[in-house]
Parts: structure tokens; sequence; C-alpha cells
């Protein structure tokens, strides 16, 4: 070994407190971007092989009725592959041992051959036989939920009789990766589920012989799903088709594929934070090493070593540093990945999970830390290099220090020395001092904007489930009611109060733009569900004219005044233009509202309904839920305190562990910084201090000096914080929004306040450390030299 | 009677253990030093000055003996101890003025008046070092010799009752040298502080009466000047 490279290991060794700090801070980074890099990987990997296994269609549609024949029609549309023809109904089922009614989503599947789409991923059982139409297969998470298996039954009320199923198998669809229910914003195992039953009986029970109500395409590769979208439309159109979508907006792959989109945001966004930082922190240490190491640099030029030798030895430094921190990073980002992904397969269910991360999202993780720490340094080497070999060996004069106006300043007088020196050395040099307060203000930013979920998602649940509705129970009709199914349902044990709402499937155009949207008829005054604005009001329904929210009205660029071309999708399909009235912030969705008589005016129809809100009394609930899963065809039923229940449930399951990630990065970041900065200061001005000591100044006093300048960085670096903090949520947030849903920036005070807690006492335990260093100051050996 | 001692040493010894290795930096020194005394301490590089010195100072510890200033006994104290001992009564002077570069001159001086118990002012501490006009210049704007004054002010501002100089001049030509010793000088006549001067340079013995030379660690003789030579005199 060349005496340069035993002097880079002891170095990387003598330095090893610092090292590692900076090596954790790089670690952060690494893992949190092989983290997702890898979940990414995971989550498309099997998503892919899943429905290329299981033959996942490229194209849906729904449709009222429409006579078999029709399979061949679309199979002869240019462009398609294979066609599935299936009857996809609701059902209230009663489930054993659960009192709340829970709904089933039926899809038919061939009793005697492999459908050609949409395959089933048997995980238990087999399939129903023919003349067995009681048979059933349930999807995997629903008979977990409800601890069945095959040879357990349970009660369904389909299309108004009562029946008895048996649990034949168990199965997972690429179709139902996640399962979310109509009008749900969260997956419930308990209250929603996916039911298979033989393509016969299910036609036979709803009257559908030789015909089907949903069909899936496939397309051939390199069509264009939009043209073939439009042709079925036309097609399907006298079928009471209600239009056809792609794959990208199937809602369990939606939610799949917009999961792997914010692991890329997540990838893009936090990693560059701590990468950012462990540059900043590279370059300091090696800044002062390169200043300690002057001498040593004139000497090995007197001797005749090359600038590219110099150079290339503190390089190596750094590249030490990065490796280290690399290792730790790929350790703990592989582990995360996979803790990640399996979290993952809790909520998108998979009959099988690829975890076999490429080297790629490691290799990444690592070219981006090295030329990030590389970056970073490049100033202090060139700047060490450049050292000429006299200069070198002189000893540095003693650091410049000017009066300045503050300086001269009356305050500034009164202050006692030590407090002087503080400041002084703050504004000695400024740039480091505010990139340390950066550094730990970035700390503080990393956990307000991880903490911040908690504060964002209540506000939401608050805003969106308890402030808008004051319904217990929302029962939701296959089809169109008339209007005395609100009289009906108000009949029911417990029901206090009723409202009843109609939505028409449509498409809404403006100018070029064409959105595919519920109209929601709503009443004039909603006391119930009411449309409500998230600043914290309710609003009317004028007699004609849309209420839409902003997400709709940015969607098809439209603005108060503007008129609408609504082409009903349902009924006698009635083409009709309407102003918009308001605008109104949701988070949630992008719906639009009118006064339901207009809406039953412009449908040309008789009062109707399709959904029903209830207030119900407590103490009556057990009776209420008996009755009600003898209401025939209902869909879907959303139970409000449920909703709420599941939501937390969910986020505590998921969020609470990725805050805890991110706590400790944040802390590890905080603590990167201050320890750094604490140690460099100590490297820099241990002699000063030490002649403080034999002036008799005590440990506690020269502490001030060293601890107070790193106190008063840290003092300035948590508001700071809090607005990155801020900042960086916003970013993320954004990140994150979605047509479907956008979660509101809420940060609570008590958020900031521990995010700073937490950062402080990272940022004390490391001035702790340096603190006991401070107390071994070696007070003779500073006599005996010249630094 | 004899007045009572400023500093008093009996049998002082100091071992530097490292490893294996035993250095025994003083062999038993004994030594009384009375107020108003100026001594100066000659003795070859290795011969224990500094680390006698120190242990004065109160900046060491002893590892047998006993040393005391005045009726308080240094050897016992602990760290806690040998710091207020220090912040009270001793001043110290460098042959690196260790100076504080983020204060002024001035400001180096109030470090210490500011903690002491009945200091003078700053502005008087640098006057008698003859650097009235230089109160607001950071260190990097003034010369070795002017450092070293900043330095000694900022050791006498206390009216220290011992000041311990260790090669004060050793790093400066002869010609800051003197201005320097000039400085000590002056000194020791308007406050009569103990002063203990470490050199190598034999002239500057010329500068007091009493004068030790150390060598392996002990006091090998102890010579007194009949004729005192002012610092302004002396020339290397
Ligand atoms: N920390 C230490 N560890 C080991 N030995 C030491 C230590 N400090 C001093 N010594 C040894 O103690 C002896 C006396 O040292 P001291 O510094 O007192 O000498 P000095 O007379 O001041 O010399 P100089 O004139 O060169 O300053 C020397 O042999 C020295 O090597
Ligand atoms: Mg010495």
């Amino acid at each position: 070994m060349t005496p340069l490279n035993r002097k880079l290991y002891r170095d990387l060794w003598r330095l090893r407190g610092q090292v590692l700090a900076i090596a954790l801070v790089i670690a952060s980074g690494i893992a949190v971007l092989a983290m997702s890099l890898t979940s990414m990987e995971a989550l498309t990997d099997t998503a892919l092989a899943y429905y290329e296994r299981y033959r996942f269609a490229d194209v849906f549609a729904r449709v009222e009725r429409a006579p078999g024949y029709m399979a061949d029609r679309i199979r002869a549309l240019p462009g398609v592959q294979s066609v599935d023809t299936r009857v996809v109904k609701s059902a209230i089922l009663d489930m054993p041992g659960f009192d709340e009614p829970v709904i089933g989503q039926l899809v038919s599947v061939p009793e005697r051959a492999t459908p050609p789409l949409n395959q089933l991923a048997l995980r238990s059982g087999r399939l129903p036989r023919v003349g067995h139409p009681d048979e059933a297969i349930l999807s995997e998470p629903f008979a977990e939920a409800h601890g069945l298996g095959p040879g357990g039954r349970f009660g369904a009320v389909i299309n108004g009789n009562r029946r008895t199923l048996t649990v034949v198998g168990i199965a997972l669809s690429p179709e139902f990766v996640y399962t979310i229910g109509p009008g749900a914003l969260m997956p419930d195992d308990h209250r929603f589920g996916i039911v298979w039953l033989g393509e016969e009986a299910l036609q036979a029970a709803f009257d559908l012989k030789g015909a089907f109500n949903q069909v899936s395409l496939s397309l051939l590769r390199g069509t264009d799903p939009e043209l073939v979208i439009r042709r079925l439309d036309q097609m399907l159109a006298r079928y009471g088709g209600v239009g056809a979508y792609a794959r990208a907006d199937q809602m369990s792959n939606w939610f799949l594929m917009n999961e792997i989109r914010q692991l890329e945001s997540l990838a893009a966004i936090l990693p560059t934070v701590f990468l950012a930082v462990a540059a900043f922190l590279t370059n300091m240490v090696l800044a002062r090493l390169i200043a300690m190491e002057r001498s040593e640099i004139g000497l090995l030029k007197a001797f005749g070593y090359t600038n590219a030798t110099i150079a290339w030895h503190y390089v190596k430094f750094v590249i030490g540093v990065a490796v280290v921190g690399i290792l730790i990073g790929w350790a703990a980002g592989y582990w995360f990945g996979l803790l990640n992904t399996r979290l993952y397969a809790d909520f998108y269910r998979f009959p099988f999970l690829l975890f076999d991360p490429s080297p790629r999202a490691f290799v990444i993780a690592a070219l981006v830390s090295v030329a990030a720490a590389l970056a970073g340094t490049l100033g202090a080497v060139r700047a060490g290099v450049r050292i000429p070999p006299a200069e070198a060996m002189r000893p540095p004069s003693p650091p410049m220090f000017q009066r300045t106006r503050l300086g001269r300043s009356r305050l500034f007088a009164a202050l006692d020395q030590p407090t002087r020196i503080l400041l002084r050395q703050i504004g000695r040099y400024p740039v480091r001092s505010t990139l340390t307060s950066l550094g730990t203000g970035m700390a503080v930013a990393v956990l307000v904007s991880s903490l911040q979920w908690l504060d964002s998602i209540n506000h939401l649940v608050d805003v969106y489930f308890q402030q808008a509705q004051a319904q217990d129970v929302t029962v939701g009709f296959a089809t169109t009611k008339s209007s005395e199914v609100e009289r009906d349902l108000g009949r029911l044990p417990g029901v206090v109060t009723t409202e009843s709402m109609r939505a028409v499937a449509a498409k809404l155009r403006f100018g070029p733009r064409e959105e595919r949207q519920a109209l929601q008829g709503v009443p004039a005054h909603q006391e119930l569900s009411r449309v409500y604005d998230a600043s914290g009001h309710a609003l009317e329904m004028p007699p004609d004219g849309l209420v839409i929210s902003t997400m709709l009205a940015e969607m098809l660029d439209v603005g108060i005044g503007d008129r609408i071309t609504v082409e009903v999708l349902e009924g006698r399909r009635p083409v009709f233009e309407v102003p918009v009235a308001a605008t109104f912030e949701t988070y949630i969705g992008s719906p639009a509202y009118l006064d339901i008589r207009a809406l039953n005016r412009l449908m040309h129809e008789r009062p109707s309904v399709n959904s029903v809100h209830l207030r119900l009394d407590r103490n009556e609930m057990q009776d209420f839920y008996r009755e009600l899963k003898a209401v025939p065809q209902v869909a879907w039923l959303s139970l409000k305190e449920a909703a709420v229940a599941t939501f937390h449930d969910t986020l505590a399951k998921t969020l609470l562990i990725f805050i805890g990630f991110f706590v400790v990065f944040a802390c590890t970041l905080a603590f990167g910084v201050t320890y750094n900065a604490a140690r460099i200061a100590l490297s820099e001005r241990g002699r000063e201090l030490a002649t403080l000591r034999v002036l008799g100044f005590t440990r506690a006093e020269i502490s001030y000096i060293l601890l107070g300048e790193i106190g008063f960085l840290t003092l300035v670096a948590l508001p700071l914080g809090c607005v990155l903090g801020y900042a960086l949520g916003a970013l993320i947030l954004r990140a994150f929004k979605t047509e479907l849903y956008r979660i509101p920036m809420a940060i609570q005070l008590e958020t900031l306040g521990l995010a700073v807690l937490i950062i402080l006492s990272a940022t004390v335990f490391s001035a702790f450390l340096v603190r006991r260093r401070l107390d071994h100051l070696d007070l003779i050996a500073v006599l005996k030299t010249r630094e | 009677m004899a007045p009572t001692p400023a500093l008093r040493t009996r049998d002082l010894t100091k071992v530097y253990r490292s490893g294996e290795v035993e250095v025994h930096a003083l062999r038993g020194v004994s030594l009384d030093l009375y107020p108003a005394d100026l001594i100066v301490l000659l003795g070859p590089s290795g011969s224990g000055k500094s680390t006698l010195l120190n242990i004065l100072g109160g900046l060491d510890t002893a590892s047998g003996g006993e040393a005391w200033f005045g009726d308080l006994q240094l050897t016992g104290l602990d760290d806690r101890g040998l710091t207020r001992y220090r912040r009270a009564h001793v001043g110290f002077v460098f042959q690196f003025y260790n100076l504080i570069p983020s204060l002024t001159a001035l400001e180096n001086v109030a470090l210490v008046t500011e903690i002491a118990e009945r200091p003078m002012s700053p502005e008087e501490a640098l006057r008698i070092v003859g650097l009235g006009e230089r109160l607001h210049h950071f260190p990097a704007q003034l010369s070795g010799g002017e450092q070293q004054r900043v330095a000694i002010a900022r050791a006498i501002a206390k009216r220290p009752g011992i000041l311990l100089c260790d090669e004060p001049t050793g790093a400066l030509d002869s010609r800051t040298g003197i201005l320097v010793l000039e400085a000590i000088e002056r000194i020791h006549a308007e406050l009569g502080t103990t002063t203990v001067l470490i050199t190598h340079n034999a002239v500057i013995a010329d500068m007091t009466d009493r004068v030790l030379v150390m060598g392996d660690g002990r006091i090998l003789e102890e010579r007194h000047n009949t004729r005192r030579r002012r610092a302004a005199e002396l020339s290397w």
C-alpha cells in the first residue's frame, strides 16, 4: 500500500465519527431512493406479469343488456384481439357473524371453459359446477376478512331472492388487485367483496340468458384504445352502454399505477434533500481536512507529487465516505423495499410477488450519491490543490475578522466576550453557517412534510365526512327508482331523516374537452349529504345551472357562466346544455351537482332517485341493518362510521410505518449536520478553547462558546425548517394530487412543535457527544505548538 | 521573620507515562518564590522548565510532592479547583501568544477582566504595554510583538498574584523581544507581581537578580546577579 493510501485509511478512521454521520445521511438518501425504486420495480414487474399471465383486458364497457351475438360483432372491430362477455351485478350479502349488510359484486365466470380474459388465479378450491347455481368463489381478501374458506356458507339477496351460497373456491383476479367498493374511499374488505358465480347461474338469476351486461376486450399490440372505445360506444349505445373505458381508467389498475407514480415522485423529491445535505457535509469535512493539511500538501508538492495525484487522494476520501454510506444505504434500501412491497401486498393483492430488484436501482442510487458528494466537494479539492507549495509550508495567518457596523453598535457592546466570539464566528463564515442552519432546517422540513400526512388526512376526514355529511348510511340502487323508494326506506326502523339523490352517467363537454362524469341531482337545500366547499360552507343548488368542483372546472377549463354540453348515457340519452352557476373546492373526485328537480326535468322523467341518504337512531341500528338486508336491488351501501374507521385503520397501518421511517431519516439528518458542524468547530477552535481554559474559563463557559454557536444556528434552523417543511409538504402533496383525490395541506401547530422537538433532541444528543470531547482538551499541547 | 512565600514547592516530581516508557520531567523540585520576585528560569531543552511552570500555574498536576500558593495547596486540587485558581490568581504569557482571532485587542483583554474580581480596565492594561492606540485591531492586524504585548496585557489585567511567562520572546526578533520584556519589567515594577520567566536566552537573565538553572528535572543552581540591567539595555 502506498503511503498516501495508508494516510487515506488513517484519515477515514480518525474522522470515523464524522464519516459515519455523513455516511448515515447518504445512506438515508440511498435507502429512500432504493426503497422507492425497488418497490416501484417490484410493483410494476408483478403487475405486468400478473396482467399478462391472467390476461387482464385492455378495454371495458358496461351495458344494461346486450345480446350474446354482439360479442362477435365486437370481436370484428379492427384492433380487437379477444372479447369476453359477462354478467356483473351487485347483491346485499349476509355474512355469518357480521351484523352490518355487506355488498358483494357478483361477477360471472364460465363453468365449462377458461374465460379468454380476466382469468381467475384460484388460490384454493375449484370453479362452480354447471347445475350448482349456489356455488361461489370469493375474492381472497374478502374471504380472509370473514374467515371463510371452501365449504363456508353465507346469505345473499340476489335480484330480490334470498339464497344461501356455498364457497367452493378462493381466488384473486387482475381486475381486482385493489378492491374498492362503489362510493368508498378506501378498500374495506369487511363490507365489500367480489363473488364469482357460474355464468349460467348468474344469467338465470338476472334474466340475462344469452345476454351480457359487461364486456372486456383485449387489443392487438399497437392499437389505440381510444379508437376502439369510440366504435364500441357507438355499438353499445342502444344497449344502454354508459361509455367504455381503457385499462388506464380501470379502477384497480388506476390505483396501482397511481401508487407507482407516487413512488416515483418520492424517489425524486426526498433523496435529493438527503444527498444535497450529504454533499454539503462532505464538503465541510473535506475543506477542514485540507485546511489542516495545508503544509502536508505543500510538502507533497515539494517532493514532486502532481496536482492530479493530490486531488485524486482527496477525491478518494470523498468516495470512501460515500461508499460507507452506499453500503449501509443499499442494505437498508433493500430491506425497506422488501418491507414496503410486502406492505403494499396487503392492499394490492397479487397471487405472487416478484421482488427481485435488478441492480439498476442500486447502481442508480450509488451513482447519484457519489456524484452528489463529488459535486459538493469539488470546490474544496480544487482550493486544496491550488495551494502553492511555498505558501503551504507557512502556517496560515489567523483568520481575518472585521469590525462590522453591528460590531460597533451599542447592542453589541453590551455583550460579553464569549458571546462576541460566538457571533463573530458565525459572521466570519456566513456561507457555512447558513448551510448548517439550512441542513438542520431540512431535517425539520423532512419531518414536517412526513408528519403532515396525519394532519392532512385528519383534516380531509373532518371536512369530507364530519362537516359535509350528516347522514349515517347511504343506500345506492342498481337502477333508477321512483321517488317513493325514499318513503319506503324512511319507514325502516330507526330512520330519522332521509334525503334522496339521483346520479346519471354522462359525458360533459366544453370546447375540445370532454370528461366522463356522473351528474348528481340533489335537493336545492341539502340537510344530510351537503355540497360542501372545503373552506367550510354548504352550497344551495340554483334552480338551473351546475355547481361543479373546481377540479372539474379545471379539467374542462370552464368558468362560471360557461355552458357545458351534457350527453347523458342512460335513459333516453338526452343531450342538453347547462351553465356553470358556481364552483366549489372538494378533496375527493371531480363531482358535478345540480338541482334534482332540474335533472329529472332534463331527463324527461318522473321524479326518480337512485340513492338515498339516511340518518339513523343509533339505538335501532341492529333492526335497521336486519331489515335493510332484505331491501331489493341495493347495489351499494356506504356506512359513514365504518368508512371513517377504515380510513383511520388503513392509515395507521401504512402511514405510521412510513412516518416512522422518516423520523429516523430526519433525525439522522439533524444528527449528521450538528455533529459535523460541532466537530469541525471543535477542530478549528480547539486551540482557542484550550487557551480560554488556561485563562481560567470553566468547561461550561467554553462549552457555551462552541455549542452556543451550534445552538444559535439550530434556533435559526427551527423556524426556517418549519417554513421549508410547508414548502416541501406542498411539493409532495402536489406530486400526489390526482383527479380522484387531493390531499389538503393542513399542518397543525402541534405537528410543527413535535417536529421541532424531535430534531432538537437529535441536535442535543450530538452536541452532548461533542461536549464530552471538550472535557478532554489537552491544555498543554496547545501551548507548545503554533496551530 | 522572613516574608511568607507567594509560591512554594517541596520535592515536586512529575512522571509522564506513555506505555512502557517513563519520563521523569521533574525529579524533586523545592522552591520558594516571594512576593514581588522576578525570576528567570534557564535550562536546556527538556530540562523540565515548562513542566514546572505548568504545575505552578495550575495547568498540570504533579506526580508527587507539594505546591502551595500562599496557603492554598495546589497539589490535590481537582480540575474545578485548578480552574478557579487560574481564574483568580494566575496570568499566563506563552510563546505563541494564543490570542482569540475573533476578538479585538481590547476584547481579548476584556475576556479576562470580565471574569476577574478586581481587574484594571482593559484600556489601562493595554496602555501599560504600550498599545493604547491599537485597541480595536484584530490579532490578524497586529505584528507578532504587538500580539505578544496584547497577551501580556491580557495576563496582567486581572492583577494576578503571579505572572508566568514561557519563552515570551521565543518567536520574536530581538528588537521586538526587548519591547515585550520592557512591558513585563514595567508591570513588575508598577504592580509588584511575582513573575517567573522561562527563556533559553542567557542574556535575558541579566534582567533579574535571581536566576534558577534547571537540568534533568532538578534545580541545579541558583544565581544572584549583582547588577540588574534594564530590559532596554539588553541586546542579543
Ligand atoms: N505530555 C508529555 N508526555 C511525555 N513526556 C513529556 C510530556 N511533556 C513533556 N514531556 C517530557 O518531559 C520533559 C520535560 O519537558 P518540558 O516541556 O518541561 O521541557 P522544557 O524544559 O520546557 O524544554 P524546552 O526548553 O524545550 O521547552 C521532556 O523530556 C519532555 O520530553
Ligand atoms: Mg518548554
